[in-house]
């Protein structure tokens, strides 16, 4: 089950935590691998964790002709890419009547319109390929809101419906397009919270724990798999049962 | 037939899948050869990766058959 051999895969913001545990998991279940982040440094150590069957693909996702090369490039050096995992994504957190243009475009850049770019550069060889894999990760707060965070929800959720709409243009040629939406993920973003806060969030979760990001990736491979060949346009929720949507 | 046409022809049958005689200048990509609305826009992007020509969407609706598209991009080469 979940056998990814010959698979190659891209996954954006390999090096944040769930991004890497995505990769690992990828990994391991024996697809090659590409890592994009925007440090070198940090998609070096993992590669050279990792071994084998890894390429990195450093890349400044705010910067739409860096977005397009990636996709060229990964493309290219992977001789076709599978799997496309657009995990990448930013908060510039704010509430709604203070929020700047600047935050509102840098969050819906790096979060939405990049994975337009990059899954557009990427959808067309899977076409021809007759397979793709696309997997979009975006957040419980898409579907739900969540206050402080007007731009990312709305990113969030529009990658949605982003993905539900390609999936219905795409199936024919065999290339399927779901969401991942995780719900509270331990990760260095949530490590900032204060005990208070986390009692709160705990509170609101029927499993009472966070997630960690190995259930995140174990959703991805599953959506990656050969056994959810018929699964698309859907959004899977990793949540510890905190929305039930 | 000119060398345009049997490029045509070739990207065609490969990316349709269908027999070569088929493939007649007054043939219908949609109601003839079987072809989707997806398959007409992925045409339209192997004649432009093939011949080097830009394609716009005004003209891609216009190109319908074989020979439209033949002569649309003899008209864009010449």
């Amino acid at each position: 089950m979940f056998d990814l051999t010959g698979r190659k895969a891209l996954v954006t913001g390999a090096t944040g935590g769930i991004g890497e545990e995505i990769a690992r998991l990828l990994h391991k279940q024996g697809a090659t691998v590409g890592l994009h982040g925007t440090r070198a440094e940090k998609l070096e150590a993992l590669a050279a964790e990792l071994g084998d069957r890894v390429k990195i693909f450093p890349a400044n996702l705010a910067d739409r002709n860096e977005v397009k090369s990636l996709g060229e490039k990964a493309e290219a050096e992977l001789e076709g890419v599978d799997i496309l995992v657009n995990n990448a994504g930013i908060t510039k957190d704010g509430l709604f009547v203070r929020m700047s243009d600047e935050d509102w475009d840098a969050v819906l850049e790096v979060n939405l319109t990049a994975t337009f770019r990059l899954t557009r550069e990427l959808t067309h060889p899977m076409m021809r390929r007759r397979f793709g894999r696309i997997i979009n990760i975006t957040s419980v707060v898409g579907v739900t809101g969540n206050p402080g965070q007007a731009n990312y929800c709305a990113s969030k959720a529009g990658m949605i419906g982003f993905s539900k709409s390609l999936a219905q243009e795409i199936a024919s040629r065999n290339v399927t397009v779901n969401c991942v939406a995780p719900g509270f993920i331990e990760s260095a973003m949530t490590g900032k919270l204060n005990d208070k806060q986390k009692e709160g969030i705990l509170g609101a979760i029927p499993m009472k724990r966070m997630g960690a990001g190995a259930d995140i990736a174990s959703a991805v491979v599953y959506l990656a798999s050969n056994e959810a060949a018929y699964v698309t346009g859907q959004t899977l929720h990793v949540n510890g049962g905190m929305a039930m949507i | 037939m000119s060398d345009i046409a049997e490029r045509v022809k070739k990207i065609v049958i490969d990316h349709l899948g269908v027999d070569a005689d088929k493939v007649v200048e007054g043939a219908s990509f949609i109601d003839d050869l079987g072809a989707d609305s997806l398959d007409t826009v992925e045409l339209v992007m192997a004649f432009e990766e093939e011949f080097g020509v830009e394609i716009p969407d005004d003209a891609a609706d216009s190109i319908l058959t074989v020979g439209d598209a033949v002569k649309f991009i003899e008209k864009a080469q010449a």
